[in-house]
């Protein structure tokens, strides 16, 4: 017998609402960055699920391009906190507030 | 038997998710995004798309994840000493909006998806050859776009990250700006 098919988007619900509350709440910008990833990834698991309900590849290759983004956007991303961390000697984001006010 | 196995990895997914979110190491977190990152690939497995499993573990644990513990090792981000969250307040609030958020959308998922079934498997839908044929057929444009993509982003990091970039050298907050500029200034004579 095979899971049903709501049960992978309920854990991808799931996965994607951990990996909010660690942007919203974590203070050092890598943790941040790791929640980032955790969402990306529970986006992917429900369009791999609706490849699979709709039997459609399209699914799978929005995973695919998706995957290919999630490479960009890390090696950019740390780049950045590279950039930050020798302008500031921190990542943490609560002292990083001076485009805030 | 295929419930079991789905159950094992979704308890091992959001336990480590729970784990990358909380604990206060970062070298930790990262392992443990290593592993929901596996266990989800497992999924993928289990959803029949095994090319996408096994991109997903050489692209996210072989390179996005290295990359990470590189940056974590070059930094030398400490584990944090005081709180790992930000004021309690806040993270009273997250707590309900991502609750909130998690119930509206199973909510969602349950009332459209509830009793949809499995499309009949086409044996060579998830085959590398159908793959392939979408890939550099319908998909031509955007394969290409993304190849341009992470050629932009290979040189966007690399200048962002570079050494002595334009943007540090006028910054008077820096603590060390006259030594840092000098030190640029000759070694880029040098």
């Amino acid at each position: 017998m095979t899971v049903p098919i709501v049960w992978y988007l309920i854990l991808a619900a799931v996965l994607f609402c951990i990996g909010a509350f660690g942007a919203l709440t974590r203070r050092s910008g890598i943790a941040i960055f790791l929640s980032i990833e955790l969402m990306l990834n529970a986006a992917n698991l429900t369009l791999v699920a609706y490849s699979r309900v709709h039997g459609d590849s399209a699914g799978q290759m929005f995973v695919f391009f998706a995957l290919a983004v999630a490479a960009a956007e890390a090696a950019v991303g740390l780049g950045l906190f590279i950039s930050i961390y020798r302008l500031r000697h921190t990542i943490d984001i609560n002292r990083l507030n001076r485009l805030r006010w | 038997m295929l419930v079991a196995v789905f159950a094992t990895l979704a308890v091992i997914a959001i336990v480590s998710a729970i784990v990358v979110v909380l604990h206060r190491n970062p070298v930790f977190s990262t392992m443990s995004l290593v592993v929901t990152l596996v266990s989800t690939a497992g999924l993928f497995v289990l959803l029949g798309s095994p090319f996408l499993a096994a991109l997903q573990i050489l692209l996210y644990t072989g390179a996005i994840l290295v990359l990470f513990l590189f940056v974590i090792m070059l930094l030398n981000v400490q584990r944090e000493r005081t709180a790992v969250t930000r004021a309690s307040g806040m993270v009273i609030a997250a707590g309900i909006c991502a609750v909130v958020l998690a119930g509206a959308v199973i909510r969602l998922f349950w009332a459209a998806y509830s009793g949809a079934t499995f499309a009949p498997q086409n044996p060579e839908s998830s085959s590398l050859v159908t793959i392939a044929r979408e890939l550099f057929g319908a998909y031509i444009l955007p394969f290409e776009m993304i190849g341009l993509l992470l050629l932009v982003a290979v040189v966007a990091a690399s200048w962002v990250a570079q050494k002595g970039d334009p943007a540090k050298s006028d910054t008077p907050e820096a603590p060390d700006a006259p030594a840092a500029a000098s030190s640029v200034a000759s070694g880029g004579k040098s």
